[in-house]
């Protein structure tokens, strides 16, 4: 954990507890920091000899009562959960001084400092931790969020740290609502609360949750936990006092009347409603009238909300600065409450097709604070009514036009005053030349720049909006077919802080040009090179970039091992690499990449003939791997998977796709260890039911695509489907449709369950090279 | 609706036919003249002395209004005037008497002589008491003259027809006029004048907010240059009569002067001469006419001549619809759904057209019949919000949403008695600290019984916005179901 993000807790803490000391807390806390380096982990092995001594007694019972084991399997699920939300970065969106914390005192960190040191038998006391005060724990805690083992054996260590920990945590991300009243009584200062891998969330759940985190709780997530009613949310919203955030996301049921609902949660400041769609203008005026201090609201997809809920929405909540209209049949009329709105930020207003030139005139003199402005693929938006919406707002750093009307001169010609213009998408747009180097010439403060899928992107346009912004970080070219050499080496001689790049499908770009890339810009953390003709000695100079965390490699016929040995070698920070068809990869690069990349979370060699189980296993020493996509390598058995299983604990995500060599014993030791594991496609295995069904084991498996299963029956997939409690989403075989009897579909859907059922006849092996060039043949 | 086509034409009234083909008084003086014409011709066929005092007094009317537009009050006018009134009384005493003497003797005759008889002296009795009241009307001091162009006729005629015209246009005769018109209010002048006007003031806001159904009526008549058109003021009475036409024979009303024509067929053969059941006065319709437009009687109104921002009525009928909606009991209650009160009945058939479907439902009760009209509405007041229909709220799912429901209808039955009940101003400012109150505390305020304190003398509360730009969204305010002009009168 950086010290940066330990300064923000402390600041946070240090507002609440500013009268009561003197201490600055900045220095204890890189001292807490590095004692944390030296002596967590011997210090938990003597805690643990100590509770052994001491506490022997009731750990013991504690540790054999199998009721409690169920108990702790359960919270493990939710560990790795919220972990895997802590990676979100939905974490540290929340402070944590809602918590009142014991008032610190120096003598009791040299208490502790001493405890850790001295033997403790001194203390007269159980436990020598009892001395220090619950505020170190918290910071100790704070430092060891990212690791939510840690965590964990952390809380089993003793009574007391179980304790601690309990208080410690304020955000929680079940898996199922069944836990809830568990969870809930255990964690009472929960301030996030996270149903989204929920399948489904009952009214008596949420009552449940509005009682026991009544004030503590400040925000609560449901997006895609579509089955609970108005009445679960009216309670939430009269007993969470506190409560400024709900995300609604995906809700498609949901009606005008829990909006109302919604409505009551007076201090409401953040809430999304993407995609629900029976709400309509109604609602939205609910919650304009009832959560005054609302700040951002997402309606994307909301096709009955129009005119009069925004307008309503603009005049009611003043402190609006986020605000995603994307696709409302919105027009002209709410536009101008819009423009008068003083804080807006953010508005996103695309795919609005009511909204037309004439109207944009009523932003002229509005919109001053707005920072963010996307009105991709808005049609009826020419380079007549662009300039009046984009001078309007002269603080603007973030601006989208993808998939609009041409990027002229005249357009780009209305960025002239625009200094602060930080990025610039543009994908999907016809560019000419006199465009790009308008925008060259006016952006002054240029950071991003987004031409994918752009037409008339020549290598003139391109090395001129370059050549002007040295310090460019991030520049996507994806499908510029018409440029060639010249712009890599433009790109590469001057924007040598790049940090991002994306040169996919841009074919005309020769195998010498990638060289280039890996000589000059050494900051790349991301590269895209997907569908090119970079080879071995490009992939050699790009393992250069030793910040690289991202690399992908798809449909890169010209690479082979000796490339990617070079990458495993150079680039050790490797999170995410992409081998997607790039065919002549073996054995040997892959392991040669899980040698070097330990951090490697997600790899993909999907359709990669040549990969053997002796890839599996060198990947199973890959500890964070959670992402594996090995569709299509038919070589492959079950005695792989098996490795991967043990290996990878983390595993959330598995495609063994048409892996016809992977049966039911392979299932066995994924369903023992990969207890993390939340989607799997096993279309076209040799798997049946009672590999299946052992996967009912896995108690976060939420997503199961099973097509072309030879060895399932009717009677087998609906053991499975029951034993599975946690499915959100199956895709299955239409047949199975009516095979599996109605009562049992319509149980499983009550549950939660969503089904998706697929006719797809079986396709016959695609050639590489004849896919590519049917790609080809649709992007001239 | 053209006026002209019901001036009477009465043989037994050629004085007045002559002035009355003037076309630039027809409209007006048609429908004034009527109740006179009913009470000349009743004296004709019953009090025999009253028939020669006739002109006498027309002549007298003739100088006193002569001489209240020369000068603003004078001691002999007067003196003329009460005179006048002496008569009346003697005449309505002579009257009276006859009609006890009649119920004395008429106890063995046959039954139709006797209602004819009894219809008769009704129709005397209510002419003198028309002119018994516009006269004393007349002997209130008159300040200003805003009808300078008035001709002699017109004011004679309006003399005759129980409408005080110039005197009219006092300063006493704002939201009281009709209690004052009795004349009981001459003595202390300048207290009543002060508080009327307080009164008037304070009324103006709703009365103008409701004006704006009525310019939909004229919408020509606004471009009108001031002083280009004649302003024509008619009384209270005059407005409020159910009929403006009046058969001269029995004195039964009507309120077409076609329907008079029809009725007076049956009372003899000279009324079905071609020239009696005519259209009267078609041909002078080719003639310039001036432009004549309508003046509120009601002091304050923005529809009266002495206001600012005075907008004129185009036609009687729009003064007939602005005073009573704007300054009547609204007493037309829709039968379906016991809420809306109307004060003209042609409202009241229109909204029970389309009462039942007004699906766009606020929090206060209102109800619309176009959403953006509830979303206008929302916008301008704090604290309102869109109910959500019942039968949407219940479908989702169980209990909650029953009560939600509930919850709303139970808003609307609070609201709606609190608006028809009146409250004295003290109270209204209590009232409007309640509702700041109950917006503070959330969860109390949408309760039944929070509502109760939301009265009429709350929305004072709200902001209110130039009448010119507040389109109709304000117009609820008194569609609804609110009397102000009873609440004035208390």
């Amino acid at each position: 954990m950086s010290q940066e993000s330990i300064g923000n807790t402390v600041g946070a803490s240090n507002n609440v507890n500013r009268n009561a000391t003197n201490i600055n807390l900045q220095d204890v806390i890189r001292e807490m920091d590095r004692l944390l380096q030296q002596r967590l982990r011997p210090m938990e092995e003597r805690i643990e000899q100590l509770e052994e001594i001491s506490l022997e007694g009731q750990l013991s019972q504690r540790r054999h009562n199998s009721e409690c084991e169920e108990e702790y399997d359960g919270e493990i699920d939710d560990e790795q959960a919220y972990e895997q939300a802590t990676r979100q970065g939905l974490r540290q969106q929340e402070p944590r001084h809602q918590r009142a914390r014991p008032r610190y005192k120096l003598p009791v960190l040299s208490g502790f400092l001493n405890s850790t040191q001295t033997p403790m038998k001194k203390q007269k006391q159980d436990n020598p931790f009892n001395l220090v005060a619950e505020e170190i724990i918290f910071i100790i805690l704070d430092l060891l969020n990212r690791n939510s083992l840690a965590i964990k054996s952390f809380s089993l260590v003793c009574k007391s740290f179980y304790a601690v920990e309990s208080k410690h945590r304020c955000s929680l991300k079940p898996l199922r609502q069944e836990r809830l009243p568990a969870l809930l009584s255990r964690y009472p200062n929960i301030t996030h609360l996270d149903l989204t891998l929920c399948s489904r969330v009952s009214d008596a759940s949420l009552s449940l949750v509005s009682h026991s985190c009544a004030s503590s709780l400040r925000s609560i997530d449901f997006s895609r936990t579509p089955l609970f009613s108005t009445y679960g949310l009216l309670r939430l919203a009269l007993n969470c006092k506190n409560i400024v955030e709900i995300d609604l996301s995906n809700a498609t049921e949901l009606k005008d009347s829990a909006l109302a609902a919604v409505a009551e949660a007076k201090n409401l400041e953040k809430l999304s409603l993407a995609r629900c769609k029976s709400i309509t203008d109604m609602g939205v005026g609910c919650v304009a009238v009832g959560c005054r201090k609302l700040r951002f609201i997402c309606l994307k997809w909301c096709f009955g909300v129009g005119d009069l809920g925004i307008g309503l929405l603009a005049v009611k909540c003043k402190h609006l600065c986020f605000l995603d209209l994307s696709y409302l049949p919105i027009t002209n009329k709410c536009l101008s409450s819009i423009s008068k709105l003083q804080h807006l930020e953010e508005l996103i207003l695309e795919g609005c097709f009511g909204i037309e030139d004439d109207s944009l005139a009523v932003l002229k003199h509005g919109c001053n604070s707005l920072k963010s402005l996307d009105v991709s693929t808005c049609q009826n938006i020419s380079h007549n009514g662009l300039p009046s919406l984009i001078n309007g707002a002269l603080g603007l750093r973030q601006l989208t036009l993808a998939h609009g009307s041409p990027v002229t001169s005249s357009l780009a010609d209305c960025l002239r005053k625009h200094s602060m213009l930080q990025s610039v998408k543009l994908d999907g747009c016809f560019v000419t030349d006199d465009g790009l180097k308008t925008i060259g010439n006016w952006c002054a403060s240029l950071r991003e720049l987004s031409l994918s899928k752009c037409l008339g992107v020549t290598d003139e346009g391109l090395s001129s909006v370059v050549t002007k912004h040295r310090d460019l970080r991030k520049l996507d070219i994806t499908c510029c077919r018409k440029i060639t050499d010249a712009s890599i080496a433009s790109i590469t001689n001057s924007c040598k802080s790049l940090t991002s790049l994306r040169v996919e499908s841009c074919t005309l770009v020769t195998r010498e040009a990638f060289v280039l890339i890996g000589q000059r810009c050494h900051l790349l953390e991301e590269l895209d090179l997907t569908d090119n003709e970079v080879d071995d000695k490009g992939l050699k100079y790009i393992s250069r970039c030793s910040e690289l965390s991202s690399l992908k490699l798809g449909i890169c016929l010209n690479i082979t091992d000796e490339g990617l040995i070079h990458i495993g070698k150079g680039c050790s920070k490797l999170v995410e690499l992409d081998l997607y068809r790039s065919e002549e990869i073996t054995d040997s690069a892959i392991l040669a990449i899980a040698q070097g990349c330990p951090g490697l979370e997600m790899i993909n060699m999907a359709y990669c003939k040549y990969i053997t189980d002796r890839s599996l296993l060198s990947l199973s020493k890959c500890p964070q791997l959670k992402t594996l996509e090995s569709r299509g390598c038919s070589l492959i058995t079950s005695l792989g998977l098996k490795a991967v299983a043990v290996g990878c604990k983390e595993l959330t995500k598995l495609d063994i796709k048409k892996c016809h060599n992977i049966d039911d014993a392979g299932m066995l030791p994924l369903a023992r260890f990969s207890q993390n594991l939340r989607q799997i496609n096993l279309s076209h295995s040799s798997v049946t039911d009672i590999g299946l069904l052992s996967l009912s084991s896995i108690s976060c498996l939420q997503n199961m695509t099973i097509l072309h299963l030879k060895g399932l029956t009717p009677a087998g997939l609906a053991a499975v489907l029951l034993a599975c409690g946690g499915l959100k989403k199956v895709k299955l075989q239409a047949t199975f449709r009516w095979l599996l009897p109605l009562r049992l579909v319509q149980y499983l859907e009550s549950r939660g369950c969503m089904f998706q059922w697929k006719d797809k006849v079986l396709q016959e092996k695609l050639d590489p090279k004849c896919w590519k060039l049917q790609l080809e043949d649709l992007m001239p | 609706m053209d006026l002209k086509d019901k001036v009477p034409q009465h043989p037994s009234f050629t004085q007045h036919q002559q002035k009355w083909e003037d076309p630039s008084i027809l409209d007006y003086s048609t429908r004034i003249g009527s109740p006179f014409l009913a009470f000349n011709q009743s004296h004709t066929s019953m009090l025999s002395d009253n028939r020669i005092k006739a002109p006498v007094q027309d002549g007298v009317v003739n100088q006193l209004v002569q001489a209240s537009k020369v000068q603003d009050w004078d001691p002999s006018a007067m003196l003329d005037n009460l005179s006048f009134l002496e008569q009346k009384i003697h005449q309505l005493q002579d009257l009276v008497h006859l009609i006890i003497g009649r119920k004395g003797q008429v106890l063995g005759r046959p039954d139709e002589l006797v209602v004819q008889q009894q219809q008769l002296v009704t129709a005397d009795l209510t002419s003198i008491i028309v002119q018994l009241i516009s006269t004393a009307g007349s002997l209130l001091p008159s300040g200003k003259h805003t009808l300078p162009a008035a001709t002699p006729s017109l004011e004679q005629s309006g003399q005759f027809g129980g409408v005080v015209f110039p005197s009219a246009q006092g300063p006493l005769n704002d939201g009281f006029q009709p209690q004052n018109a009795g004349g009981s209010k001459v003595s202390g002048l300048p207290n009543s004048v002060d508080i009327s006007r307080k009164n008037g003031n304070e009324q103006n806001h709703i009365i103008e907010e409701h004006e704006l159904k009525d310019e939909e009526d004229v919408e020509e008549g606004e471009s009108l240059i001031p002083g280009t058109y004649e302003i024509l003021q008619l009384e209270k009475e005059e407005i409020l009569a159910p009929h403006t036409h009046f058969c001269t024979i029995c004195g039964k009303g009507f309120k077409r002067d076609a329907n008079l024509r029809m009725h007076m067929r049956g009372h003899g053969d000279e009324y079905k001469t071609p020239g009696a059941l005519a259209k009267p006065n078609k041909e002078s319709g080719s003639e310039p006419t001036i432009i004549k437009r309508y003046s509120c009687p009601y002091t304050g109104c923005k529809r009266n001549k002495d206001h600012k921002k005075f907008q004129p009525l185009k036609t009687i009928l729009c003064v007939k619809n602005h005073y009573k909606r704007t300054h009547c009991d609204k007493s037309y209650i829709c039968s379906r759904c016991n809420t809306k009160k109307f004060s003209v009945i042609a409202d009241l058939k229109t909204h029970e057209k389309h009462c039942g479907k007004d699906k766009w439902l606020c929090s206060c009760g209102t109800t619309f019949s176009r959403k953006d009209k509830l979303f206008g509405h929302i916008a301008l007041f704090q604290g309102h919000t869109p109910a959500i229909p019942l039968e949407e709220a219940k479908a989702p799912a169980g209990p909650s949403d029953q009560g939600d429901g509930n919850q709303s209808t139970n808003k609307v039955g609070s609201m709606n008695f609190n608006f028809s009940s009146n409250v004295s101003s003290e109270s209204e400012v209590q009232s409007s600290t309640d509702i700041k109150g109950s917006i503070d505390d959330p969860a109390g305020y949408f309760s039944p019984l929070s509502f109760d304190t939301c009265n009429f003398g709350g929305f004072h509360e709200f902001p209110r916005p130039p009448f010119d730009d507040s389109e109709s969204s304000l117009a609820f305010l008194l569609s609804g179901s609110c009397n102000y002009p009873q609440k004035s009168e208390d």
